[in-house]
């Protein structure tokens, strides 16, 4: 809802900037500004206070209907509303009951809940600070923020409570009800339960024989392959397959692998947060004039917390799912996993607070972490490589899958790179920019590709149900992608001060990646064949599909960036940063979504509501394009304005509307982050809904249970 | 196959791999550059203050925009006057315990490289005022503004380096900017970054993929600055502080609209000052010697003086490359060493 309010704000106000084609004044020191983040929080205010108006008028309402006399009709519903297997539950109860001639009274227990009685919770903040000119100074706006920011918590916090305690009180109400029911279940006479229930379970049970013309063998969906909408109505999304439940999974390892997903989502939506400042800042330069805010020192907080944080912390708990999966034993300590994710954390937090307080490791891009911090990376990699080694080592199966070829070779070349790259023993002069470009680009292809690489070929055949087209192109992939790869990193500094040769080489390497790229896509596009009609009713192989295709443009782009005559148009420009958002977005991201929705689920049997899930798919689908497609052509005019030896101004003028783009396709992506944890919110939190069936029927099975502890069915 | 359901072996193959291409093209590459190069002899060191200067210019992450590399294509040619070899990042060793090497290369150009910029923008007027907020001398740009790297003052003392800021910047505070040991600093730094010259005798690196120079038949004025184009020149060279409107900025920059430098007889104070700077009124900030900087020829000249003289509302008299050769080698004798 909030996000439908927002963009067509966005939409006016862009545009209004684009038309000077000059930086926007957008300040938030202005006054304008906090008349916006007035309006903001105004909104959410609102849209807080329209949510529990909602629940409480929905409470209120049930509270009603109970006090009336329809209340015994209601019951009488439930009873109707009963579905085979509840009655038959009941049926046998009642036998039991009858059989022992035992007439107990039923024990039910309820808890005596706290409750928050809703006082002023459509308060507004007091907030308003009047317009004068102190609004300009430093340190009011501070103490506004810092009174702001406890007032906002303590909202959100307020509002949770009361969200809390209007839940507990239906539930309550709900236990009562079923209390009542049960009771009422209790005292029916036989005759009704036999002419009744009886009949109503014939009448529940009563199915077509659809044998009427086929024969007599009746046809029942006994492998679970109808999918039936639950819905009345038209559909708003289209209805995709459940996930399959997969009980045997250890809790322990289950809760592990939360824990990793949790910390990722919240690094993605924390460092595309700055992300999306960053762009902002590209149209508004004047935003904010904040030292630990300013540009240069937030652009590696962004990086960096992406990378380590979001797509690490992904990849690695994907890892921890899958490596005892083919493997097929327990995970070796699921106490390293949980040390190693406390290094990770603490090295992208550390870092973090570092870089914005302007220390670095001294400007190579993604190594702007100094070595302590990259240490705690490093050690939470060691401790990920000795957990799946050893798990590995005693695997019931008899070969390696390949996944595990991918992932445990992804963690051993990174800590061989972030040794390459942190040794102070080679960095001097040249040396260091030598072994930049190497490491740049193995942090890159090495890391998150490889071991993105090895997800893809546990889930993509698993989301299929089908094997992997072919298991040997998987390994003529693997051992090309070691080949070639490991020589690109200098195209990095072509026609730089590094030897000619060393520039040659790693151009013929970019050239030769086609063999594993498209050995991958091939594999990837081949398992896909015979089972495209799966996309239509899956949520998870779009973003597959996305990804493979990604996967082979933005990798095979790479390798035509890599030649000179390229490199003369769009080294220096902004396309290299279209392709890094195609490549660890388009791919790596859209990859660890798919997995990501394709194990949680599994994991907590619940799933996310698809409309959200749609909506953060075609966000950040749309929001990709956005972002990369104008600034590859507004990059590619700058490049080639430079070549004509035009003013450098003029090539800063030219790109103004495609950073705009830019900013506003970021923006979409960002909201689609913003979907995508409240969709892991969704499948992962623990609802305390009171089902008044089920629960009718487990009280009277407790109670049968009292009475005949030895007897079991 | 036995090999791959080994994993002590199959890991084991790939790290070797890895490792060997590895020492291949990153490790050995390395220590063969940092063996065998060494600083060209010109080479100077860095002062204490640009030394810190140069610590605020990565702490603050200013090589995500700015390259400090020539390469040696013909595109590169405006940010100096040859390419950039190994030898100039030679003397350039580890920072201290925590940081490592800080060549700045650089690999994002969203604004101007660095490697001359002490020749280029040489102006320490012009770099205060641009660091305080770049907006103010280049209207378009999109840098940060580092304006805490400033305070304000009411009184400033004898001692303190006063920015001429337009009071529409200061958001209303009363007093004058003063630039902080911070800001001088990163200004010490940015104007020791000169290209060193190479020894002489050495061959200089040629830039590739070579521009093809359109010859236009273009009579009148054009073809007698024998092609040089003012404008361009204009903008390269003088717009950053005259702005492009020829107004400058009251208070830091004289402007050439109405001029009577620009306007007046005196050819040869007009050449002079083009050549080897300015600093003779106390309101404006000082102009560094661009000519020399950037080796300007009499068609070169000329053609900004023709454009200066022929641009907003500007109605000054013609002059040709030969009345500027003469003023040029007699002006020469008072060019800064």
């Amino acid at each position: 809802m909030k996000c439908l309010v927002i963009i067509p704000l966005l939409f006016t106000a862009f545009p209004l900037w684009a038309q000077g084609m000059k930086p926007s004044a957008f300040s938030f020191e202005s006054k304008e500004a906090w008349l916006w983040l007035m309006l903001i929080i105004a909104l959410m205010l609102l849209i807080a206070a329209v949510m529990l108006k909602e629940k409480v008028s929905a409470l209120t309402s049930n509270y009603k209907k109970h006090k009336t006399e329809a209340y015994k009709e209601k019951l009488k519903e439930y009873t109707q509303q009963l579905n085979s297997k509840q009655i038959e539950q009941l049926l046998q109860h009642r036998n039991k009951k009858s059989f022992r001639n035992a007439g107990n009274i039923l024990l039910i227990f309820f808890a005596s809940l706290f409750i928050f009685l809703p006082g002023s919770l459509i308060a507004q903040t007091p907030e308003k600070p009047d317009a004068s000119s102190l609004l300009g100074e430093g340190g009011i706006i501070i103490t506004i923020i810092l009174i702001l920011i406890p007032i906002l918590a303590g909202l959100i916090l307020l509002t949770i409570k009361i969200s809390n305690a209007i839940n507990r009180q239906r539930n309550k109400m709900r236990l009562e009800e079923a209390a009542k029911l049960a009771e009422y279940l209790e005292t029916l006479p036989d005759e009704e339960i036999n002419d009744v229930l009886k009949k109503r379970k014939e009448a529940l049970d009563y199915s077509l024989t659809h044998n009427e013309l086929s024969g007599s063998e009746p046809a029942e969906d006994s492998r679970g392959l109808l999918n039936i909408s639950q819905e009345p109505g038209m559909p708003i999304v289209a209805i995709k397959k459940k996930a399959l439940p997969r009980p045997n999974i250890d809790p322990a390892l289950s809760r592990l692998v939360l824990w990793y997903l949790g910390c990722a989502a919240f690094w993605l939506l924390f460092g595309t947060t700055i992300g999306e400042y960053l762009g902002i800042k590209f149209v508004a330069p004047d935003a904010d004039h904040v030292s630990w805010l300013s540009f240069g020192r937030l652009r590696p907080v962004h990086t960096n917390s992406v990378f380590w944080g979001w797509a690490s912390l992904g990849m690695l708990g994907l890892g921890n799912y899958i490596v005892p999966r083919v493997s097929n034993v327990k995970m070796y300590s699921i106490k390293l996993g949980w040390y190693a994710l406390f290094f990770i954390n603490a090295a992208v937090i550390i870092g973090s607070v570092c870089l914005m307080a302007g220390i670095n490791n001294g400007g190579g891009e993604y190594r702007e972490y100094i070595w302590p911090v990259m240490l705690l990376f490093g050690i939470g990699l060691a401790l990920s490589l000795i957990n799946y080694i050893k798990t590995i080592a005693v695997r019931t199966t008899k070969e390696i899958y390949i996944s595990n070829w991918y992932m445990v070779s992804a963690i051993i070349f990174t800590i061989v790179i972030s040794l390459t790259a942190y040794i102070p023993s080679w960095q001097n002069g040249l040396g260091e920019t030598i072994v930049q470009g190497y490491y740049m680009h193995q942090g890159v292809g090495m890391w998150f590709m490889l071991f993105t690489l090895g997800i893809v070929y546990y889930f993509l055949p698993q989301q299929l149900n089908k094997p992997i087209y072919s298991y040997s192109l998987g390994i003529l992939a693997f051992w090309t992608q070691i080949l070639f790869y490991t020589l690109i990193g200098t195209h990095h500094f072509v026609f730089s001060a590094i030897p000619w040769w060393l520039q040659t080489v790693a151009i013929v390497g970019s050239g030769g990646m086609a063999i594993p790229v498209i050995a991958g896509t091939t594999n990837f596009l081949m398992t896909f064949k015979g089972a495209w009609y799966k996309i239509k009713d899956s949520y998870t192989l779009p973003f597959f599909l996305v990804g493979i295709i990604f996967y082979f443009t933005g990798s095979m782009q790479g390798t035509a960036e890599a030649f000179r005559s390229t490199n003369l148009i769009w080294h220096f420009t902004d396309f290299t940063v279209a392709h890094s958002h195609l490549t660890m977005y388009g791919i790596i991201s859209f990859f660890l979504w798919a997995c990501i929705y394709a194990v949680v689920p599994r994991l907590t049997g619940k799933e996310a509501p698809q409309i959200t899930v749609g909506a953060h798919f075609w966000m950040a689908l749309i929001g990709l394009l956005f972002y990369t497609v104008p600034l590859m052509y507004g990059s590619t005019l700058k490049g080639l304005l430079w070549l004509n030896g035009k003013p450098f101004m003029d090539g800063v003028k030219l790109m103004e509307p495609y950073w705009l783009w830019r900013a506003i396709g970021g923006t979409l992506m960002w909201l689609s982050h913003v979907f995508f944890a409240y969709n892991m919110y969704k499948m992962i939190k623990r609802t305390n809904e009171v089902d008044v069936k089920s629960s009718a029927i487990q009280q009277l099975e407790k109670d049968s249970s009292f009475i005949s502890p030895a007897k079991s069915y | 196959m036995e090999f791959f359901n080994n994993h002590k072996k199959l890991f084991g193959t790939a790290t070797l791999m890895f490792v060997g291409l590895t020492l291949m093209v990153a490790i050995l590459p390395a220590i063969h550059n940092q063996e065998n190069n060494q600083q060209l002899p010109g080479a100077e060191k860095l002062s204490a203050d640009a030394v810190k200067g140069k610590a605020l210019f990565v702490a603050n992450g200013c090589v995500a925009c700015h390259t400090q590399q020539v390469r040696n294509v013909d595109m590169d040619k405006s940010w100096g006057s040859r390419p950039s070899l190994a030898a100039d990042y030679a003397g350039i060793k580890r920072t201290d315990f925590w940081r490592n090497t800080a060549t700045l290369m650089g690999t994002e150009r969203t604004g101007p490289d660095l490697t001359d910029v002490g020749n280029r923008q040489p102006s320490k007027d012009w770099n205060l005022v641009h660091l305080f907020n770049p907006r103010i001398v280049v209207k378009e740009s999109v840098m940060p503004a580092y304006s805490w790297l400033f305070t304000i003052k009411k009184e400033p003392s004898k001692n303190d380096v006063v920015v001429n800021v337009p009071a529409e910047y200061l958001k209303g505070k009363e007093g004058k900017v003063v630039a902080t040991k911070d800001a001088l600093y990163l200004i010490a730094y940015l104007q020791s970054r000169k290209q060193t010259k190479l020894p002489d005798g050495t061959a200089q690196p040629e830039f590739l993929y070579k521009r093809e120079v359109k010859k236009e038949a273009a009579g009148g004025a054009a073809a007698e600055d024998a092609g040089a184009n003012g404008q361009a020149l204009f903008v390269a060279n003088c717009q950053s502080c005259h702005q492009e409107n020829g107004e400058g900025l009251p208070g830091a920059f004289p402007p050439l609209k109405g001029s009577p430098v620009v306007l007046g007889d005196d050819l040869e104070l007009y050449v002079n000052i083009i050549m080897n700077g300015y600093d003779a009124r106390q309101e404006y900030g000082v102009m560094p010697a661009v000519g020399t900087n950037m080796s300007f020829s009499e068609n070169e000249v000329s053609a900004i003086i023709n454009y200066e003289r022929s641009s907003w509302g500007n109605n000054g008299k013609h002059v040709t490359p030969e009345e500027v050769k003469k003023i040029m080698d007699f002006v020469k004798l008072n060019a800064p060493k």
